[in-house]
């Protein structure tokens, strides 16, 4: 355990990293298309400067809260953080193994059974087979889905779809965790015990990144946080300072809306 | 300059405990080629269970579906034959049937990881987005369940061997390095198209028509000597041709392949295989944000 964290404790360090990416803003691009657009200078590729010189250290056992507005580049840097989208300029550097929520790909083939998605999601994030087989009783007893797990998952609710992506992660037992707004998932009794299973990972030595809407949250499980809008980081500082200013840049004041806990 | 997932393993296999990673940019959109090629060769595994998963999700793991998989080609060989043997005027030289039945088994394999490799990516979908994996192994799944399709089909080839009277020998012993070279370029083919079909989700619609124009310019429908001197050229620009001749020479005639055979194939497979493999790898990292 002994790189666990690198030589300053640090188990996340993001130095001066940018993502810019092209994408395109046709649903499903097509050979018929890019023919007909021929002779029209149609740009139908947008560059997206999604993170923008976003540098900071998440010290090891560290709970940290990453807020901002719906497009300031929050999932964008967790994708960063996790290996799934290098970055156009700046390093990452991770100590650990990341597990990421709604990762290991839970649900990628809809027509395959539960176990089947679970246990291809694992691989595919590089557990072996012995030790996936460890933890695949603990996922399906979590998430409670008994016998659907033998079923293709296009039979699932939503609800039961959120239920294994939130089993699978948390079940993993990763040194770093990533969750991207799914607390809420399931009914209500499911939340109840997500959130409480939330506040054990948060508590044990285990370094969390948190990306949320729900404030309350950042405060009452967050040891720093980050905000971020338009790719820029605004603010990385304590919880209650970053919320506050937050907030008062909405400005909507604290109202229950944007305090809604999970 | 490092950048996809370089762990220092202290022990060999997933010690997940002990990762360091670090994510830095790609140049020239490649990520660094040896770490790469190490990730892959640790999630191999995923792959196979991949490609066993889908055989299974598709039936093929039964009976019938076996018997399915085999009756599929056999099928079209006969239907091949009847079609080429009235045009011919009845004239089919010896072991012709023999030699149309084991080009389109192995035309089969080459073919069909090609289709399913189209999808291998985009049907990826939730798992490119959410985890980091070289997606390479995507298209190599494809390449593994072609491959296991096409196996058996050998054994089913065994009889008409016997019953034709083609040669045994030493050189029958040919077949697997061919078969292997197969392999090789249809995971070649399997990586363009399957990176491709990410930008022109449409390719699916004209791949069945490019593999259909393969079949009829590859010497499977006719032997490769039979070739009209004006099209000859096709054996060397198609990359299946030279491989195909001396395929089918091994097992009709009981020669070994010609030089000539052997070095444009391994020429095309490797090449391709090469090429593939360098686009697919430069693309991939776009793909978390085109799907």
């Amino acid at each position: 355990m002994s790189s666990l964290s690198g030589s300053d404790g640090n188990s996340i360090l993001v130095h001066d990293v940018s993502v810019t990416y092209k994408t395109s803003l046709e649903r499903k691009p097509t050979f018929k298309s890019t023919l007909k657009r021929l002779g029209r200078r149609e740009r139908v590729v947008r560059e997206v400067e999604a993170l923008k010189h976003v540098t900071f250290q998440v010290p090891r056992g560290r709970v940290i809260g990453v807020i901002g507005a719906n497009g300031a580049g929050k999932s964008t840097l967790m994708r960063t953080i996790a290996g799934i989208l290098p970055p156009t300029s700046g390093k990452v550097e991770i100590y650990g193994r990341v597990s990421t929520l709604l990762a290991l790909g839970v649900g990628f083939n809809k027509d395959l059974t539960g176990r089947d998605n679970v246990r291809l999601g694992g691989l595919a994030a590089g557990l072996d087979r012995a030790v996936l087989a460890d933890k695949y009783e603990d996922i399906v007893a979590f998430a409670e889905l008994g016998e659907f797990m033998d079923m293709p998952m296009r039979t699932y609710s939503s609800g039961m779809y959120g239920r294994l992506a939130f089993s699978v992660a948390v079940n993993m037992d990763p040194d770093i965790l990533i969750i991207d707004e799914a607390l809420s998932v399931g009914d209500a009794r499911f939340r109840r015990k997500s959130a409480n299973k939330m506040k054990q990972l948060c508590s044990e030595d285990r370094t969390v990144v948190l990306v949320t809407h729900a404030l309350q949250t950042v405060r009452d499980l967050c040891d720093q946080a980050i905000w971020l809008d338009h790719g820029v980081m605004q603010m990385w500082d304590e919880p209650e300072a970053v919320v506050d200013a937050y907030t008062q840049f909405l400005e909507v004041g604290q109202d229950a809306l944007t305090l809604e806990d999970v | 300059m490092t950048t996809a997932a370089t762990p220092h393993h202290h022990r060999p296999e997933n010690d997940w405990a002990t990762e360091h990673h670090v994510y830095e940019p790609h140049i020239v959109g490649l990520p660094p080629l040896g770490p790469y090629v190490r990730e892959l060769w640790r999630r191999r595994s995923f792959a196979f269970e991949l490609s066993r998963t889908k055989l299974r999700a598709q039936h093929f793991n039964t009976v019938f579906g076996q018997l399915w998989l085999v009756l599929n080609p056999l099928f079209l060989a006969g239907v091949y034959f009847v079609l080429v043997d009235i045009l011919r005027g009845g004239s089919s030289r010896e072991g012709f049937f023999t030699h149309l039945v084991a080009c389109i088994f192995a035309y089969h394999l080459v073919s069909d990881a090609v289709r399913t490799g189209t999808r291998s990516v985009v049907s990826g979908g939730r798992l490119i987005l959410n985890s980091a994996f070289p997606r390479v192994l995507l298209p190599f799944a494809s390449v593994i369940s072609a491959t296991k399709k096409f196996l058996p089909t050998m054994f089913v080839y065994i009889p008409f061997h016997l019953a034709s009277g083609r040669p045994i020998g030493p050189e029958l012993l040919w077949v697997i390095p061919l078969i292997a070279i197969m392999i090789v370029l249809a995971a070649g083919l399997a990586m363009i198209v399957g990176a491709l079909q990410v930008y022109f989700r449409d390719l699916k619609n004209i791949i069945p028509y490019a593999l259909r124009l393969g079949l009829y310019v590859s010497p499977i429908l006719y032997f490769a000597d039979e070739m009209p001197s004006e099209y000859k050229w096709l054996l060397n620009a198609n990359p299946l041709g030279q491989l195909l001749s001396a395929w089918s020479d091994v097992l009709i005639v009981g020669s070994s392949p010609t030089a000539t055979q052997l070095g444009v194939g391994c020429a095309w497979a490797f090449g391709l295989f090469l090429a593939g493999f360098l686009f697919f790898v430069s693309r991939e990292r776009e793909f978390a944000v085109r799907l």
